[in-house]
């Protein structure tokens, strides 16, 4: 884990031009490195490897088509077995060639199978039409009148689509218009013709039962077949346009029964061909897009290991000879061999000539920060770095909260009962941690949940420790060692009788009376006090004393890791200036407050309770320095106290001033002093550590930046007023803030008691012969409730209040967290367009 | 066969978990109704005449602890059934994905 960032180093890679390429690779596989940016002024098209790139990406377009077609087959993309490495350059042609076949194919399969479709339907369509027209014609046929006339005259064919009987009696023609038309047309259609034809027209219509596609909309509605009679080429025009407008298919009407029959045995051959080789055509497109998805992720994972790589090396610059490549990078010292060993392996996959190697050189820039964490204690680190990622080489709080932070929690969700549910339910996710790690379910909520699993563990094994202490399950308190309260000893004593217990409604157990009260309870809270109606006073009093306890101790230990830090960096006046004030001013203050809540609880007893001084109105009168006429707490306590807040009072001048002066009287008065930090510098011109101290200290000048530094005093003087202001009046309002502690734990217990007793009381107080079975709805109702409102609510809470108190509370006392964290070049870190699209 | 499937993954094992919780929690409450622990009085469904009219107004109460005790008893068997039940459910489910595949 850690305790501060690893020592990095700025390396410069030579890398030959022809191996260059492997040696990424390799590096990339292992992971190891941040490469940094050397042509930051040159923009994205004018980069060295830009045509390549752009390769890469015509390439990820086709297998974005491809992946697109096959989802929408439903089939299923198969992981490749063992991840490929990037390709080859000479291999690279090979796949893209592949590539466009494959999309090539595609394309073409799939423009057939949209024209055998759009044919299919309007064969379907004819069919439909022809059978439905036909049913018009013979209840037409009824009327004798008109039916058999038509066969006796001959035809004139004018139109191909208008098919014509001409009835030379009339003088007029007999037209007939007949095709489908979208039922939601229908009614504004029949009422067109009439305003336009005049009553020249017949329309009749009838539904299609079968719904059809649409094939220019994809959508699935009714058709209406209908047949118009008209009179006249006038109207047969202008019905043609009308038709035109309502986007009617329109399909030649057939003159006689035979012709009709015989058109349609010759559609329905034709449609079941058709339909035949639509069958073949759709299982070689599911063929062709099954053997493409054999290999799909495999190719996938190839361009994209490609594209990193002709990323990284645009990034890269050519030496003079254009011969070699040179990269920065940013290493960790420990990992010096294998990144040379990686050059090595990437230099004999490329067969080059000279070898690349590694040249470590010096720099003032402060290097990233790097935290290597496990599995276990990343979901710490990640928490702690949501803050802000440490500065190099600073202490990080991330070791510490691994036990402050579920105990935290802990104290305010502080349940037995809820404790195990939480813990059963993560050791759940970590015991099948393998099978959700290699899904990667893509929901967002449930992934969060996930990676914080280790996190929940340790919550809920400290909130069962909690909940022992509050002796708390499920709002009920478990009597496991035998309360300490004795009722019957207020009998024996003579104290009650059974007219004590018919008269009144309260009594009150008094502890001095011999018996009753037996000592305290081995672990945690009594259980009698789960019946007592005083409950709250009690518990309230002592969460509260807890809460400042527990605040007053985590505040002086993060006070406390501040001198890591000013002894790491060298800053041994900083101790004294500025940790030494900081500390005295927050223990003679709120550790005297600490002491004085101990104090209280060891010195007075039950015998003398009524005389107990409260703590809080001697803490504001030590403040206001005036005595006060109670009792005080211990002989000498206004001496005592007039000392601490003299300590206190005299410790704000120091932290105000100390810094400042120092500084001033470094950069102005200490002459001597400065040459022989000269020598220090220059020796100490390579040392990583040293260079970073400018990030903290502008004015202190330790950089070999050459001449005197700027030293500001109003800057720092400034600063550090802020600073002292923000501690000292901070102290009092982070104590407050931790008892949150306290509110927290109130309302998770009030919040338990009052589902039990609006819940599960209901189910257990029936007494009818089936109200046993109400029992068993009443109690799912009491878990999901249990599970929505207290764990997952109330946990969430309880997480969140947890981490401010560490982000504000702990971390302003030593934690600067403006770093920059180490992104090393990592192929598996690397963000996979399809996945992110859901086709993968 | 099919038809005996009647809720999906997700339910069958969230009755799975209620069940097994309901259970364990049931049967605890049942043992600590039946010894009569104090801390659950005011679960016990008892009335003033039940103080004042009695005899034994102790053995009254503790009477009323062991059917609340016994009512526990018989959920928790309910919720047995639940479990064997939705423990059937998720089977059913997992070979019906199994064989889709």
């Amino acid at each position: 884990m850690g305790f501060r960032s690893e020592e990095m180093c700025l390396a410069q890679l030579f890398l030959q031009s022809g191996s260059a390429y492997d040696c990424i690779s390799e590096l990339g596989e292992m992971g190891l490195v941040e490469f940094r940016d050397l042509n930051p002024s040159v923009s994205a098209f004018q980069r060295r490897f830009v045509s390549e790139i752009k390769r890469c990406e015509e390439m990820e377009r086709i297998l974005g088509y491809l992946l697109r077609e096959i989802k929408k087959e439903n089939i299923a993309v198969p992981e490749a077995e063992d991840l490929p490495a990037a390709p080859a350059p000479k291999n690279v042609l090979e796949i893209m060639e592949q590539l466009q076949r494959l999309e090539v194919e595609l394309s073409e399969v799939a423009k057939n199978k949209e024209k055998l479709e759009r044919n299919l339907l309007e064969l379907t369509e004819y069919t439909h039409m022809l059978r439905i027209t036909r049913t018009f014609m013979h209840s037409r046929s009824r009327h004798e009148a008109l039916g058999p006339q038509y066969e006796e005259f001959p035809t004139l064919d004018t139109e191909s689509v208008t098919g014509c009987t001409s009835m030379q009696r009339l003088g007029a023609k007999l037209g007939f218009i007949s095709g489908l038309i979208q039922r939601v047309k229908v009614e504004a259609f029949e009422r067109m013709l009439w305003r336009v034809c005049k009553g020249y027209t017949i329309l009749s219509y009838a539904e299609v039962d079968e719904s059809l596609a649409d094939l220019d909309t994809g959508e699935i509605n009714k058709s209406v077949v209908f047949l118009i009679s008209f009179w006249g080429e006038q109207i047969g025009q202008k019905v043609q346009k009308i038709c035109d407008c309502y986007h009617c298919h329109l399909y030649p009407h057939p003159e006689n029964d035979e012709e009709r029959a015989d058109i349609m045995d010759s559609l329905r051959t034709r449609i079941q061909d058709l339909q035949n080789v639509l069958h073949r055509t759709e299982d070689y497109l599911k063929q062709v897009l099954h053997k493409a998805s054999e290999s799909a992720h495999s190719w996938v994972l190839q361009v994209k290991k490609m594209k990193a790589i002709y990323h990284i090396l645009n990034l890269c610059s050519f030496d003079v000879t254009n011969k070699c490549l040179i990269a920065e990078v940013w290493c960790p010292v420990s990992d010096l061999t294998n990144l040379r060993r990686a050059l090595e392996e990437g230099s004999r996959k490329g067969d080059a000539t000279v070898p690349s190697f590694v040249n470590r050189i010096p720099s003032n820039d402060t290097p990233p920060t790097l935290l290597r964490s496990n599995k276990f204690t990343s979901g710490f680190q990640s928490i702690v770095e949501a803050y802000g990622v440490g500065d190099y080489r600073e202490a990080s709080p991330a070791p510490y909260t691994l036990i402050t932070f579920p105990f935290l929690f802990a104290v305010m969700f502080g349940d037995l009962g809820h404790g195990v549910v939480m813990t059963l339910c993560s050791l759940w996710m970590v015991l099948t941690e393998k099978d959700h790690t290699r899904r990667r379910p893509g929901n967002e909520i449930w992934r969060t949940f996930f990676d914080g699993r280790y996190i929940m563990l340790m919550m809920g094994l400290f909130s069962i420790y909690t909940g022992l202490i509050y002796n708390d399950c499920f709002s009920k308190s478990l009597n496991i060692f035998g309360s300490s309260w004795s009722v019957n000893a207020m009998f024996t004593e003579q104290q009650w009788s059974n007219e004590t217990l018919q008269t009144n409604a309260l009594l009150t157990l008094d502890p001095n009376i011999s018996a009753v009260f037996s000592g305290p309870y081995p672990l945690g809270i009594d259980p009698i006090w789960n019946m007592a109606v005083n409950r709250l006073a009690f518990l309230n009093s002592y969460k509260m004393k807890m809460s400042v306890i527990i605040g007053v101790i985590h505040m002086s230990f993060g006070v406390v890791l501040s001198v890591i830090n000013y002894i790491h960096f060298r800053q041994k006046f900083k101790i004294y200036l500025l940790f030494l004030p900081e500390l005295l001013f927050l223990l003679c203050l709120f550790g005297y407050l600490v002491f004085m809540i101990f104090y209280k609880w060891l010195a007075f007893s039950a015998r003398d309770s009524r005389l107990a001084p409260s703590i809080l109105i001697h803490f504001i009168n030590m403040f206001l320095m005036q005595g006060n006429d109670s009792t005080p707490l211990y002989p000498g306590q206004m001496g005592v106290q007039m000392f601490l807040m003299v300590v206190a009072l005299l410790s704000v001048p120091v932290m105000l001033l100390g810094k400042p002066l120092y500084l001033y009287w470094l950069h102005h008065g200490g002459k001597s002093l400065r040459v022989h930090r000269g020598y220090e510098r220059v020796r100490r011109v390579s040392e990583e550590d040293l260079s970073t101290s400018i990030v903290h200290d502008e004015e202190e000048g330790l950089s070999d930046s050459g001449g005197p530094q700027e030293f500001d005093f109003g800057d720092v003087f400034l600063h550090q007023a802020i600073h002292t202001i923000e501690f000292c009046l901070g102290c009092i309002s982070n104590t407050a803030s931790y008892l949150r502690l306290w509110a927290l734990s109130l309302a998770h217990a009030q919040l338990s008691e009052v589902l039990w007793a609006m819940v599960m009381r209901l189910g257990l107080r029936m007494t009818s012969k089936l109200g046993v079975l109400l029992l068993v709805p009443v109690f799912g109702v009491f878990a999901v409730l249990t599970v929505s409102i207290l764990l997952v609510m109330e946990g969430l809470s309880a997480f969140l209040h947890a981490l401010r108190l560490h982000w504000v509370e702990f971390q302003n006392k030593f934690y600067s967290g403006t770093g920059v964290k180490f992104c090393p070049f990592d192929f598996s870190l690397l963000p996979c367009v399809f996945e992110q699209d859901g086709l993968l | 066969m099919a038809s005996l499937l009647f809720c999906g993954p997700k339910l069958a094992a969230c009755g799975l978990v209620l069940s097994i919780w309901g259970v364990v929690m049931l049967a605890m409450l049942g043992i600590f109704f039946t010894t009569h622990s104090a801390v659950l009085i005011e679960d016990v469904p008892f009335t003033e005449e039940d103080i004042h009219n009695q005899q034994s107004p102790l053995q009254g109460v503790y009477d009323l602890y062991n059917k609340v005790g016994y009512n526990c008893f018989i959920a928790a068997a309910i919720y047995v059934a639940i479990g064997l039940l939705s423990f059937c459910q998720v089977r059913l489910n997992k070979r019906k994905e199994y064989l889709v595949h």
